[in-house]
């Protein structure tokens, strides 16, 4: 986070303040979710209790370990095929958060790249990519998953290029409109007037000007991209099994809600938590790097 | 005005016709539906007759025509499952995501708006704090997660309503709690924001220095003009309907236009698939281009010239 926040304030030229004073700022327990979410997807491995596909059926259907019957090798319990819930949770961490951040890293560069373009050159080039948006933005999201995904095969990759095909235009529209106000500036007029090339003119000058708007977009679809990932998941079109991830966990127990409520509960709620903390961080981000973008 | 509306029916028919492309070619690609429907055990005769029957083996482009021209008189296909016109099954449909989508949707104006304005007329009170965090938890719980805890408590344990299905309004309730929170949140959301906006404007000081009683500032001149982000976002969320409808009727094995969708993907029945996935752009599309217009007459102040 100390990073986002250091060139922010050059940008803006806020009053001077140091940047962990900004990080003071920032909502404290979104942040310690974060934290927490964000280590088990890098070093899970490192201190998962248990492989997230290794089970004994011997042991199946443990309650977590403060209930009656729980044990504590399996804090969080165990599912139908006894493998070890915080195992299975602190992988399943690692594949919803690869998947969002790569899609959406995709679909922010490839938006941004047409929005640019769109913005820039005008006329026909922009007809097209606008009209290119509408369609876009038209399209029911899950159903187009979903036949996208029958195309593709499931997969994690196909997750990511569907995630991102359904994102892209979010970026094109909103980076169009900035370049369209950005472009008149003097400075772009400027650059024209001593003949920098065009490929100049909207790397140089224009994109870091809207970066932003760019930053903070993203931030704030992150939320729901990891729902639309655990949704996916959930109706069986996403990370294929036994592949752990958060949605497909929760579909996996929810015949045995009533025998074992834990096996969907808790990866719901690490759904719930890492979407909700990272709205919150994106609010925040919002208002302080771009408050003009309070509508979305 | 004319002339906006006409440029914008224009660009609403180029985006139904590139959907219609897009929807077409994609689900061609999912696959040959004979490999399904025949399975391994079929004779070359029963494989070259229902290509012929379906059209199968003309070039692409013209089974696109073919399906544009048809599609233009109410002819989208026969579903392969059932040997009936797409559309009838899905207009069968209708009634039951329609009942589900007022319902959602009436909870959510009906909860949200008030919701939104007392939470901006008292902001930063408790009040408040208990609106953002419902409309917070809204837009962070998956709804199929929603779903199942609803069905486990309310259903099994407490045995309050039935599970699933649809049989009077008792099964009703839960779907549209799931549905519903969603909605509850982003028109929350927005009206409270719409709202504060409007509160800080001149006209609103005027009304109060002129004596106006505050909730007629309130409900009636502040409300009134915060109605525009609203009624937009209420249509992009009767738009994307379809995308709650898949997850919420799955769960709840309610029979409408989303339960429909997800049968006929698994199946590849590609009719049924291009006229579900063709109807959710057509509304979506539709309903943009009506809020566009009804902008005009909520706020006279947009000219588009």
């Amino acid at each position: 986070m100390s990073d986002s926040t250091t060139p922010a304030s050059q940008v803006l030229r806020l009053p001077p303040i140091r940047w962990w004073r900004g990080m003071r700022q920032l909502p404290l327990i979104p942040g310690a979710v974060l934290a927490v979410v964000v280590i088990s997807a890098i070093f899970g491995p490192l201190f998962a209790p248990e492989a997230p596909t290794f089970g004994k059926l011997s042991s199946a259907f443990i309650p977590p370990a403060w209930a009656e019957g729980g044990s504590a090798a399996h804090l969080l319990g165990t599912d139908s095929l006894g493998r070890d819930l915080l195992s299975r949770l602190i992988y399943g961490a690692r594949i919803s958060l690869m998947v969002s951040f790569v899609a959406i890293f995709m679909a922010g560069t490839i938006g941004t790249a047409l929005g640019l373009i769109a913005g820039y050159f005008g006329r026909g080039v922009d007809a097209v990519i606008s009209r290119m948006v509408d369609v876009a933005l038209a399209l029911p999201t899950i159903l187009m998953a979903l036949v996208l995904v029958s195309v593709l095969r499931p997969g994690v990759g196909t997750v990511i290029i569907v995630i991102g095909s359904l994102t892209w235009a979010n970026y094109t529209r909103q980076v169009r409109g900035e370049v369209l106000t950005v472009k008149e500036r003097d400075y772009v007029v400027l650059a024209r007037s001593i003949g920098s090339s065009d490929f100049r003119i909207m790397f140089r000058h224009i994109l870091p000007n809207v970066f932003n708007t760019i930053i903070v977009l993203a931030t704030l679809q992150v939320g729901a991209v990891i729902l639309l990932e655990a949704t996916l998941s959930f109706l069986g079109l996403g990370v294929p099994p036994p592949e752990p991830s958060w949605g497909q966990m929760v579909a996996e127990g929810r015949n045995y809600i009533v025998v074992a409520w834990w096996i969907s509960v808790f990866p719901g709620m690490a759904i719930m938590l890492t979407v909700l903390s990272m709205n919150l961080a994106g609010d925040w981000l919002r208002d302080r790097l771009d408050p003009r973008l309070r509508q979305m | 005005m004319r002339r906006h509306i006409l440029m914008r029916f224009l660009q609403a028919v180029v985006s139904l016709l590139a959907l219609s492309v897009i929807v077409f070619f994609l689900v061609r690609l999912t696959g040959d539906p004979r490999d399904i429907l025949l399975g391994d055990d079929y004779t070359q005769v029963q494989w070259d007759a229902l290509g012929e029957l379906w059209g199968l083996d003309e070039p692409v482009p013209v089974q696109y025509g073919v399906f544009l021209k048809n599609s233009l008189t109410g002819n989208l296909g026969n579903s392969i499952f059932y040997n009936e016109p797409a559309l009838d099954m899905l207009v069968r449909r209708i009634p039951a995501t329609l009942q589900l989508t007022a319902s959602a949707l009436s909870m959510g104006v009906l909860v949200a708006v008030p919701m939104g304005v007392i939470s901006a007329v008292k902001r930063n009170t408790w009040v408040d704090n208990i609106g953002k965090s419902i409309a917070m938890l809204g837009q962070s719980m998956p709804a199929f997660w929603l779903g199942i805890i609803l069905i486990w408590v309310f259903a099994v344990t407490l045995d309050l309503v039935p599970t699933s299905g649809r049989d009077g309004l008792i099964h009703l309730l839960l779907p549209t709690v799931t549905l519903g929170w969603f909605v509850v949140a982003g028109i929350m959301r927005i009206t409270r924001s719409a709202m504060l906006d409007v509160l800080d404007s001149e006209f609103i000081k005027l009304a109060r220095v002129k004596g106006v009683p505050e909730p007629a500032v309130i409900w009636n001149h502040a409300l009134r003009n915060a109605a525009i982000p609203v009624v937009t976002f209420v249509g992009i969320i009767l738009g994307n309907f379809l995308t709650g409808f898949v997850v919420v009727e799955t769960i709840f094995a309610w029979p409408g236009i989303g339960l429909l969708a997800i049968n006929a993907i698994q199946r590849n029945d590609f009719a049924v698939v291009q006229t579900v996935v063709l109807f959710g752009g057509v509304v979506f599309i539709t309903l943009n281009f009506l809020v566009d217009i009804l902008y005009g007459f909520l706020d006279p102040r947009i000219r588009f010239d």
